[in-house]
């Protein structure tokens, strides 16, 4: 199955009753396969008139109560930013996926992980996180959709999917666990709009005009994040214990990374790999650990830089050195190689 | 003989809207008929971006904010999910007929089981009286200080509800105003019309309700009252235009 395939039906297995989408490439098996699994499991599929639409469509069907998804690619997200501020400001419940391509503007529909700042920053207007799960491979991708689902039902918050457009394209065995790893209860949705009978009526809102009810609101918020913050961080680590030079990488160029540290490997030189799992919350404690010692880390993005401000505010007394590229433009192992390399003269 | 009475579907709170306001009528005709069709406790209102984006204060239902425009995007959402509930939208120009024209337009065209109650005071109210699409050809207002004119490229007064009627997924769009006891009553009846249309699932259901905004015209409540029926009624002809 392709990345983008496994991620539809990890959906569909994590009880998505709802999906609106809009053709935009490379995520466009995404609204395909739902097209066609949901009709067959009595689920709802829209193709919206506009991503601003089906990400308001997906605010109504979580108003509802209802486990509801959006996909998109780069473009296409940043017209979902508006969306994605009302789903934070009214705590609703989402998951959407980026299949990132290259920018800014049009680009064009290479790999790319440029949307960094936008997933992990908020986004849109206003103070808000999202929590952004970044898979390195079609099995994980399916593993973070399923947990997805659980954390934004029990945080109240919009889920990040940060994947690739080499995620989304790319096929690989996969199977699918019967539940998400997620092992905190999840509650009743009882604020949902599901008509005021025997209970006084609910409202969905992020507008607080009276004095003072905005501010406490996002205290309110403030909170919630920072609970998040503080137990749901999640990484990987690959060969980092006792490396001389640890590099850090996430979702497709982890992969990547990891081919580049078994040859370094084999001619001694003993790189190890450090990955965010969720690049909202940071694990700045753990990487912090994992570096303890090093004098120097690595990081590569397909990117011009963004996840490598997330590091420098992790090891602020190391070296952090950065390899990036953007526009459709993907580090290679030997690029990895070449600049491990060139660190180890430096010592 | 009937009481008159507070319709349950309405709190029991004081009002925040301008004296001469169009909301207040509005709001009660809405409550009124989800009463008398016995749907209050399955009901989910949009309150749209604008004077009455706080219609959950008043109404004694389930209600959603919406960004401005996508009402009908998040009634879409709401309906599809639970089709046994009554689902319904409350805008006003700017937002259904300008920002969210394209949500307006598909969700009328997918023929969405919904009901929309288009509230048309020719302005932006809440951001202090700016050119809407509705807007009269000549209409002073602080985005057209020279009074709206084709012209100067602010185009014409957009007849949304002629436009919506000519699609499929349309089964009733309708024009009334608030400015006579013989409005008022003709309004209720569209609205009530709308709603039933809906537990009758028979498509998407638009009633544009002309409604005085005397603060941003600058008139006194009876003037503004006139204005409706002496001009706006030009440019947009009270009736039944479709079902």
């Amino acid at each position: 199955m392709t990345g983008n395939e496994a991620m539809a039906e990890a959906a569909i297995k994590s009880g998505c009753v709802f999906y609106a989408g809009y053709p935009i490439t490379p995520q466009n098996e995404i609204p395909a396969y739902m097209a066609r699994r949901m009709k067959e499991e009595g689920r709802v599929f829209i193709q919206a008139e506009s991503e601003l639409a089906a990400i308001n469509m997906v605010f109504g069907a979580s108003a509802s109560g209802a486990r509801a998804m959006a996909s998109s690619s780069s473009p296409g997200i940043s017209l979902k930013q508006e969306g994605i501020s009302y789903l934070s400001g009214c705590q609703l419940p989402a998951l959407i996926i980026n299949v990132q391509r290259a920018g800014p503007g049009l680009g064009n529909i290479t790999s790319s992980q440029s949307d960094y700042f936008q997933a992990t920053r908020g986004g849109g207007h206003g103070d808000y996180f999202n929590i952004t799960l970044c898979p390195w491979s079609v099995d994980e991708a399916v593993e973070l959709v399923m947990l997805g689902f659980d954390l934004a039902d029990y945080y109240r918050n919009p889920i990040i999917i940060l994947a690739d457009a080499i995620i989304g394209q790319m096929m690989e065995p996969v199977s699918f666990p019967l539940k998400s790893g997620f092992n905190k209860k999840l509650s009743s949705k009882d604020w949902a709009l599901t008509g005021a009978k025997g209970r006084a009526p609910n409202s969905i809102q992020s507008l607080f005009l009276k004095e003072g009810v905005l501010y406490e609101h996002n205290e309110m918020l403030r909170k919630k994040w920072e609970k998040i913050r503080d137990s749901e961080q999640r990484y990987a680590l690959d060969k980092a214990e006792g490396a001389q030079i640890l590099i850090v990488a996430y979702g497709s160029q982890a992969r990547i990374t990891v081919e580049a540290i078994d040859l370094l490997r084999k001619k001694g030189v003993k790189a190890g790999l450090f990955r965010p799992i969720t690049a909202w919350p940071y694990p700045y404690q753990a990487l912090k650990e994992a570096a303890k010692g090093l004098k120097r880390v690595l990081v590569v993005e397909q990117s011009l830089g963004q996840m490598v401000e997330d590091v420098k505010l992790a090891l602020s007394d190391k070296e952090v050195h950065f390899l990036g590229k953007a526009g459709g433009g993907i580090p290679s192992v030997l690029e990895i190689i070449e600049t491990v390399n060139n660190l180890s003269f430096i010592s | 003989m009937k009481k008159f009475i507070r319709p349950q579907s309405l709190k029991d709170v004081d009002t925040h809207y301008c004296s001469g306001c169009g909301h207040g009528i509005l709001h009660r005709l809405v409550a009124e008929a989800i009463d008398e069709l016995g749907v209050r406790e399955k009901t989910v209102g949009i309150a749209p971006v604008g004077c009455a984006v706080v219609a959950y204060d008043y109404w004694n239902f389930d209600v959603s904010e919406a960004a401005h425009g996508r009402a009908l995007a998040v009634a879409t959402g709401i309906k599809r999910c639970l089709p046994d509930n009554i689902v319904f939208t409350y805008q006003g120009d700017g937002d259904l007929a300008s920002i969210g024209a394209a949500e307006t337009l598909h969700a009328a065209n997918r023929g969405e089981n919904l009901t929309c109650v288009f509230v048309n005071n020719a302005c932006y109210g809440m951001t202090g009286g700016q050119m809407a699409p509705t807007t009269l050809i000549g209409q002073k207002t602080t985005t057209t200080p020279l009074g709206r004119n084709p012209k100067f490229g602010e185009g014409w007064p957009l007849k949304i509800s002629e436009i919506l009627a000519l699609l499929n997924g349309v089964c009733f769009a309708a024009r009334t105003s608030l400015t006579s006891p013989k409005n008022v009553r003709e309004t209720y009846s569209c609205v009530k019309k709308a709603f039933s249309n809906q537990i009758e699932k028979k498509g998407f259901s638009i009633v544009e309700v002309l409604s005085p905004c005397p603060t941003i015209w600058q008139k006194t409540p009876v003037e503004a009252m006139k204005w409706i029926d002496e001009e706006m009624v030009k440019e947009f002809p009270l009736g039944v235009i479709k079902g």
